[in-house]
């Protein structure tokens, strides 16, 4: 899903009408008529690959899904028969579904806002005057290009309840083994620190791009008027970053409630996706699949997938809503 | 418009065809008289390398490329998504016992056996074996049987010597004639061994199947496919045998095939685990060879026993249908299954191979000289065919996952039965 902030405002027009107009009138050619019809249509053959892509892949399924929701729809047996919104009202008194809910909304509080503050320090930081400055700077993405799976095997080793190096190095200090999988604080931590790992250094790069966008001279002026770092910081800085920090927080924003690779992989073995034994860190992308393959209930599959669609674009509003208090420069 | 535009709008246009066509065409595969490749879908191990070049050599322009996924869920996750779709699931399919009632409900899109001789063979196999993967009115068969899990016990005989017991196959045979008297011996082995790190079981769960499927004839449903978790009291009585043993402390409470699992097998988290003739495989991969010889293979209490086993077919989606049905016919044939059992321990489906010095007098050195094929046939010549529902995987996932949770701590057992009743009833929907 892609999030336009800002309109560079250079809509292309189509080039019809160029040069004077023709004074001669001869009736016009068979070659002459394509190409002016060639001229029209022309922008939109350009621009169409992608919103063919998008209708077959995008919103198709995404159409197809909602079919799908209103029906009793078995994975391999197909279709059973319409049930209109039966599997909604269902979905509204799953308890399991609930508790999904909380656990995907309560890693993606533990896990964004440490994220996104981090991630504006360390971009500040990599702003600065810095020895090898590239090679922080391409450091700072290295988790992020790591294939998922080797983060989740090595993070699942790390937090791991036998032979983990954190129980190790908690266990010098006296404190005792903890199953970090057992517990929702226990595990919820640890799967965040996975995703900020990921994240992190993404977002601060992409927040140093739009870093350097910030005129120097805004700084110079606000130095000689005496301003502090820190004032400059929230008065110059985070206004000007604001497009950026919104567009930052709803990539997050999605990202955080679709979470599904990195608590899949932290409760490895049988039946993962149940996400541990008492579901304390199943997600609610983790509980679409569970339903539609363990499950093999499609239909109610494709209701958790709408409803996550429509949480996410609420989630999306609030988001802008709030962030627009941040005060802009103009 | 210049020429560069047009060349533009054209390379686009054909962008957007092609992309067109690739979404709805299929791919493009060669005929079938030119060189076929098989590609065959398996999980696991199945030890078939050499039996593919045999075929190979029997079947020349026979190209076969295996892709094995080690994950079950995950592989059981994308076969259904292929078979579904009727698309892209390969050749050669494997599907595991727990999934057979469930791809039964979609047997049309598997090419029918019965068609190829099935009926000629069909005698060959154990009886449930060749039941498993036919539809209720008795006019499809979908898979023809590999191997069948055949239960026994490992032990770690070093583990056992510290705690004091015997270390002899025979006499710890002796010690567990009924899971009573084995949870007894785990008190004993905890007492012996005196160390919190070391357990007698893996987990609960490995050992509540194992008395799950025991219990014959039925386990979460009836063959109506009525849920009976209430009514069956095989699965009271396992779940309350797996409850005994949390109480004990016997377990080490990992969850079967996870990471801490796999290297509970090395650093000697459990002293038993319950073993199909399959695990042999899996343990000594986990366990290295720095263990080899002292893990040992014992007769499972209450006598015998199933875990796991599996069937190939062939989708309809197949380009290639009548060289995959003489594949499978070949790989689940003596041949075939005899080269499994000498790669993998795979064991036969066929009983007229029990009787064949090659399991009779099979060893495997790494569990010190263990005589798996006569252990593992005892195992499987007491097997009572058990039928699992079309949710069986759902249901099982759920309850085990209580019974896990009662094992962490999180619930009492009390809480735990009604929870996993609760779980089950949701579960079958």
């Amino acid at each position: 899903m892609t999030v336009r902030t800002q309109d560079s405002g250079a809509r292309t027009r189509p080039p019809a009408g160029t040069g004077a107009g023709p004074v001669r009138r001869r009736p016009l050619r068979l070659r002459d008529r394509l190409t002016k019809a060639e001229a029209k249509v022309a922008p939109y053959a350009f621009v169409s690959p992608f919103f063919i892509v998008f209708a077959i892949f995008g919103l198709f399924p995404l159409l197809y899904t909602l079919w799908v929701s209103l029906h009793d729809w078995s994975l391999l047996a197909g279709d059973q028969g319409f049930v209109g919104l039966a599997n909604y009202r269902e979905l509204m008194q799953d308890s399991d579904f609930w508790r999904a809910l909380t656990n995907t909304i309560g890693i993606f509080v533990v896990a964004t806002i440490p994220q996104l503050i981090l991630a504006t320090v360390l971009a500040q930081v990599l702003n600065g005057k810095l020895r090898a400055r590239t090679f922080w700077r391409m450091g700072v993405l290295l988790p992020n290009v790591t294939s998922v799976a080797a983060v989740g095997i090595i993070f699942g080793l790390i937090f791991a309840r036998d032979y983990g190096i954190v129980n190790w190095a908690l266990g010098h200090v006296g404190v005792e083994p903890i199953n970090w999988r057992g517990e929702r604080w226990s595990s919820w931590l640890a799967i965040s620190v996975m995703v900020d790992w990921r994240w992190t250094g993404y977002n601060a790069l992409i927040l140093l791009a739009s870093l350097q966008a910030v005129p120097k001279e805004l700084y110079e002026a606000a130095r000689i008027d005496g301003a502090s770092a820190w004032r400059q910081f929230w008065s110059i800085t985070v206004p000007m970053l604001r497009p950026t920090i919104i567009f930052v927080s709803i990539v997050a924003t999605i990202g955080g409630i679709q979470l599904f690779t990195e608590p899949l992989l932290f409760g490895s073995g049988v039946n993962a996706i149940a996400g541990g034994s008492t579901g304390q860190f199943q997600t609610v992308a983790m509980y679409l699949v569970q339903q539609a393959f363990t499950g093999q209930r499609f239909g109610y599959a494709s209701t958790v997938a709408w409803v996550l669609f429509i949480l996410i674009a609420v989630f999306a509003v609030i988001n802008v809503a709030l962030l627009r208090r941040i005060k802009s420069v103009d | 418009m210049n020429r560069t535009q047009r060349i533009a709008a054209a390379a686009v246009s054909s962008l957007v065809v092609g992309v067109l066509a690739a979404g709805c065409g299929g791919s493009g595969d060669e005929g079938s008289d030119g060189p076929v490749t098989l590609r065959v879908n398996l999980f696991g191990q199945f030890g078939y390398k050499d039996l593919y070049k045999q075929f190979e050599a029997e079947h020349p322009g026979v190209k076969i490329v295996e892709t094995a996924e080690g994950d079950l869920g995950k592989y059981n996750t994308k076969l259904s998504q292929q078979i579904a779709a009727n698309a892209s699931a390969g050749d050669v399919v494997a599907i595991e016992e727990g999934q057979t009632v469930n791809f039964l409900q979609t047997a049309d899109k598997f090419v029918n056996l019965q068609d190829q001789g099935f009926a000629e063979i069909k005698d060959d196999y154990l009886p449930f074996v060749a039941d498993a993967t036919t539809t209720v009115d008795g006019k499809t068969t979908i898979g023809l049987g590999t191997d069948v899990g055949g239960l026994a016990m490992c032990y770690r005989r070093d583990l056992f010597e510290k705690a004091g017991l015997p270390t002899d196959r025979e006499e710890v045979a002796k010690l567990w004639p009924t899971w009573e008297d084995f949870i007894a011996t785990g008190e004993k082995f905890q007492a012996g061994i005196g160390d919190d790190k070391v357990h007698f079981v893996d987990a609960a769960t490995n050992t509540y199947n194992s008395i799950l499927m025991q219990g014959g004839d039925e386990t979460y449903f009836d063959r109506d496919n009525k849920l009976v978790v209430e009514s069956n009291p095989a699965v009271k009585n396992a779940w309350d045998l797996a409850n005994q043993m949390i109480e004990a402390k016997l377990t080490a409470k990992l969850v079967a095939f996870s990471d801490e699992w796999n290297a509970g097998f090395k650093n000697g988290s459990f002293a038993t685990v319950a073993c199909p003739a399959w695990m042999t495989g899996y343990i000594k991969g986990q366990a290295g060879d720095a263990l080899a010889g002292k893990w040992d293979i014992a007769t499972v209490p209450g006598g015998g026993g199933n875990w796991g086993g599996s069937w190939l077919a062939v989708p309809k989606s197949s380009k290639h249908q009548k060289e995959a049905v003489e594949l499978i016919q070949f790989l689940s044939g003596k041949t075939g299954q005899l080269g499994a059992f000498k790669s993998e321990g795979r064991l036969p489906s066929l009983p007229a191979l029990y009787d064949t010095p090659e399991l009779k007098d099979a060893k495997n050195p790494y569990f010190n000289d263990a005589p798996t094929g006569q252990l593992f046939v005892a195992g499987a010549k007491n097997l009572k065919p058990v039928y699992l529902g079309a949710k069986n995987v759902p249901v099982r996932d759920a309850f085990e996952n209580v019974l896990r949770s009662v094992e962490n701590g999180q619930r009492s057992e009390g809480d735990g039965w009604k929870e996993a009743v609760k779980a089950a009833q949701k579960a079958a929907k």
